[in-house]
C-alpha cells in the first residue's frame, strides 16, 4: 500500500474512533457548547439593551447587538470545542492504547490527523448549532451573498483547523486531562478580550493593543464584514495569516511532541 | 555466521537451539540509560523461532525497557537488535508488521466496547470488513468475551481487560508476541487461564517473549529463561540449567533398615547423616553422572535404599542467589562453565 493511501486509510480509522468517542460520551461536547449559548443569551437578553446603546455612536438596539456579537460568539464556540479536543488528546495519551498504536504498522501521523479532522468536524457542527440558536432568536444576515457565505464558512473552517492544532499540542504536553483543560483556557478567554462584544476603540487605551494584536479580532472583523457588510479592510489577510501561522505552528509543535520518545 | 543468522523459512523443531536455527529475536550489547541511570547495561539475547523466552527479574531490573526497545517503542542508546529479521533501529516498520505487543498496562480503549476495540485493530491491520468481523467474533469467543462484547471496555474486570488486550494483539496474526508481565495483578484463576492462552499460542508456532517477576511462571512456560538484574543478564538457560547453577542440590537416601543405613553411611563419601530418620544427604548437582556414581557406590557396598530423591534448588533459590548482593558466587561464570 502506498504511503498516502496508508495515511488516508489509517487516519480515517482513527477519525472513526474519535467520532465514536464523541457519540458515546456527548456530555463533554455538550458542556462546552453550553458556554457560548449561555453567553449569547446573556449578552443579548440581559445586557443587550445597554450594550447596544453604546454601538455606532448610540442608538443600536438589541437585535443589532445580536448581529454584532454573533461572529465573536461563533469563534468562542470554536475555541470552546477545541478545549474539548485538548482534553481528549491528553486523555488519549494517558491510555496504553497509544503505545499499542506505536508498535503497530500504522501510519505514524494518523492518531493526530484523526483527532484533528474529528475536532474540525465537531467545531463546524457546534457552529451550526449555535448559529441555529442565533437565528431562532432573530439573527438575520440577508444582505450576504452566496460567495460571502462560502467565504465565511471557509474562514470558520480555517479558524477551527488552526485552533485545533494548537489544542492538540496543548493536549500532548499536558500530563492529564485536567491540565489540558487549564492549558487550553486561552482558546476561550482570548475571544472575550477581542472585539467580540465591544469595539476595540471603546476599550481603555492601554488595553487596545491586547485586543487588537491577537488572532480573534481580525477573524471576528472579517466574519462581520462577510455576514453583515461592515468594512473588512486588511483584517481579511490578517485573519488568514494568523490562522495559517497558528495551524503550522500547532502542527510542527504537535508532531515534534508526539514523535518524542515515550517514557 | 554463528549467532546472528537471518530467519530462514525452514521447519525447525520447537525447542531447536542449534546455531543453524532461525532467531526470532536477537540482540547484541543493548544499552539504554535515562539520565545517569543505566537501565540496560549491554544485554545479549537470542530467541529461536517458535520458542518461549522468559525475561525474569525483580521490579526495576529493566525488563519493560527491553520489551520497549525490541518492540520499537523506544530506541536503544547502544547495541543492535533484530526482530523477525528486521533491525529495530533502521527498519522499525518491518518489525512492527511482524510483532504483537501486550504491554504491562492495559492497552485497550476504555471508552469503546470490546468488540469495537477488536474491529479497530482489524481496520488498522487493513483486513477486509468481512474478515475483520470474522476474526473479531472468533477471538472474542476464544477469549470468553462474547457476552461482554457490547459493553465498554472500561467496565471490564482486570482479567477481562488482559484477555481483550491479548485478543487485540492477535488480530493481525503476529508471528512474534511480546507479553510484558501478562499476569501481574491477576487472581490465580485468571493467571492459570493466561498460562493456558500462552501455551496455545506457542502450539501454533508463535514465538513468545515474556517478562515476569514470577519464577513459577517462567518455570511453567518458558523454554529458556534469562535472569535480568541491574540491567545485565545474570544467567541464562533452561529452568533446570539455572537450578543446577546454584549450590545446595543434593541426593537424599532414606532407609528403613538401620543396618543398611549404617553400611551406606560408612561406604559413601561426603554424606550428611540424619540418624533419626535414617536418611543420608549427598551433595550433588543432580546430573546423571553423579547419580550413577552414587548408585554404583551403593551397589558396590551391597545396600539398597528405600527411597532416593533428587533435590535441585528451585527457581526461587536461583533467583535470590542471582539477584541479591555481591556476596554470592558469580553466576555468569558458573553459567559459562
Amino acid at each position: 500500500m502506498s504511503s498516502l493511501s496508508l495515511a488516508v486509510r489509517d487516519s480515517s480509522t482513527m477519525l472513526r474512533r474519535n467520532l465514536l468517542h464523541v457519540r458515546r460520551y456527548p456530555s463533554l461536547t455538550l458542556n462546552l457548547l453550553l458556554s457560548p449559548v449561555v453567553l449569547l443569551l446573556l449578552f443579548v437578553y440581559v445586557f443587550g439593551d445597554v450594550m447596544g446603546a453604546g454601538l455606532n455612536g448610540g442608538g443600536a438596539d438589541r437585535s443589532e447587538y445580536l448581529s454584532y456579537i454573533l461572529p465573536g460568539i461563533l469563534l468562542l464556540t470554536i475555541g470552546g470545542t477545541t478545549i474539548g479536543t485538548a482534553v481528549s488528546v491528553a486523555m488519549d495519551m494517558t491510555e496504553g492504547i497509544i503505545a499499542r498504536f506505536r508498535t503497530m504498522a500504522v501510519h505514524r501521523g494518523s492518531v493526530l490527523i484523526g483527532h484533528v479532522i474529528g475536532s474540525v468536524l465537531q467545531c463546524l457542527a457546534s457552529v451550526v448549532l449555535v448559529g441555529a440558536v442565533a437565528v431562532a432568536i432573530g439573527f438575520r444576515a440577508t444582505d450576504a451573498t452566496a460567495l460571502e457565505w462560502i467565504l465565511a464558512a471557509g474562514l470558520l473552517t480555517l479558524v477551527s483547523l488552526a485552533l485545533t492544532w494548537i489544542a492538540v499540542g496543548m493536549g500532548l504536553v499536558s500530563p492529564n486531562p485536567e491540565g489540558a483543560s487549564n492549558n487550553a483556557m486561552p482558546l476561550m478567554v482570548l475571544p472575550l478580550i477581542s472585539s467580540a462584544f465591544v469595539p476595540v476603540d471603546a476599550m481603555p487605551g492601554w488595553f487596545q493593543p491586547i485586543a487588537e494584536y491577537q488572532p480573534f479580532t481580525p477573524a471576528i472583523e472579517t466574519l462581520r464584514g462577510l455576514l453583515l457588510g461592515t468594512e473588512i479592510g486588511h483584517n481579511g489577510w490578517l485573519a488568514v495569516a494568523w490562522c495559517v501561522g497558528l495551524a503550522v505552528l500547532g502542527y510542527v509543535w504537535s508532531k515534534s511532541v508526539f514523535d518524542r520518545e515515550p517514557k | 555466521m554463528a549467532s546472528s543468522v537471518m530467519p530462514m523459512p525452514m521447519p525447525m523443531p520447537r525447542r531447536g537451539d542449534g546455531p543453524q536455527s532461525p532467531a526470532a529475536v536477537s540482540a547484541i550489547g543493548l544499552r539504554k540509560s535515562y539520565g545517569d541511570k543505566t537501565v540496560l547495561d549491554g544485554i545479549d539475547l537470542r530467541i529461536p523461532t517458535g520458542s518461549v523466552f522468559a525475561l525474569l527479574g525483580p521490579n526495576g531490573a529493566g525488563k519493560t525497557t527491553a520489551v520497549k526497545i525490541l518492540s520499537t517503542l523506544i530506541g536503544a542508546d547502544g547495541g543492535q537488535a533484530q526482530v523477525a529479521g528486521h533491525d529495530v533501529a533502521t527498519s522499525p516498520e518491518g518489525v512492527r508488521a511482524a510483532i504483537g505487543v501486550t504491554g504491562q498496562f492495559s492497552a485497550v480503549d476504555g471508552l469503546i466496547t470490546g468488540e469495537e476495540n477488536m474491529l479497530l485493530m482489524a481496520d488498522l491491520h487493513h483486513l477486509p470488513k468481512r474478515e475483520g468481523r470474522q476474526v473479531t467474533a472468533q477471538l472474542l469467543e476464544r477469549f470468553d468475551l462474547t457476552e461482554a462484547a457490547k459493553k465498554p471496555a472500561s467496565t471490564y474486570s482486570g482479567g477481562m481487560k488482559r484477555r481483550l488486550d491479548i485478543a487485540m494483539t492477535l488480530v493481525g496474526s503476529p508471528r512474534i508476541i511480546f507479553l510484558d508481565e501478562p499476569t501481574t495483578g491477576l487472581d490465580p484463576r485468571s493467571r492459570h487461564n493466561m498460562w493456558g492462552i500462552i501455551r496455545e499460542l506457542v502450539s501454533e508456532g508463535v514465538t513468545v517473549f515474556l517478562t515476569t517477576q514470577y519464577l513459577e511462571e517462567a518455570d511453567e512456560l518458558a523454554d529458556r529463561i534469562a535472569v535480568l538484574n541491574n540491567g545485565r543478564i545474570a544467567a541464562e538457560g533452561t529452568a533446570d540449567e539455572l537450578k543446577r547453577m546454584i549450590p545446595g542440590g543434593h541426593v537424599r537416601l532414606r532407609f528403613t533398615d538401620p543396618a543398611a543405613y549404617q553400611s551406606a553411611a560408612s561406604a559413601l563419601p561426603e554424606t550428611t547423616r540424619d540418624d533419626e530418620s535414617l536418611a543420608l544427604q549427598i551433595p550433588s548437582d543432580g546430573s546423571q553422572r553423579e547419580l550413577r556414581s552414587i548408585l554404583d557406590w551403593l551397589d558396590a557396598a551391597g545396600v539398597e535404599a528405600d527411597e532416593l530423591t533428587v533435590h535441585t534448588p528451585d527457581l526461587d533459590d536461583v533467583f535470590f542467589a542471582l539477584t541479591s548482593g555481591t556476596d554470592q558466587p558469580n553466576p555468569s561464570e558458573e553459567a559459562a562453565r
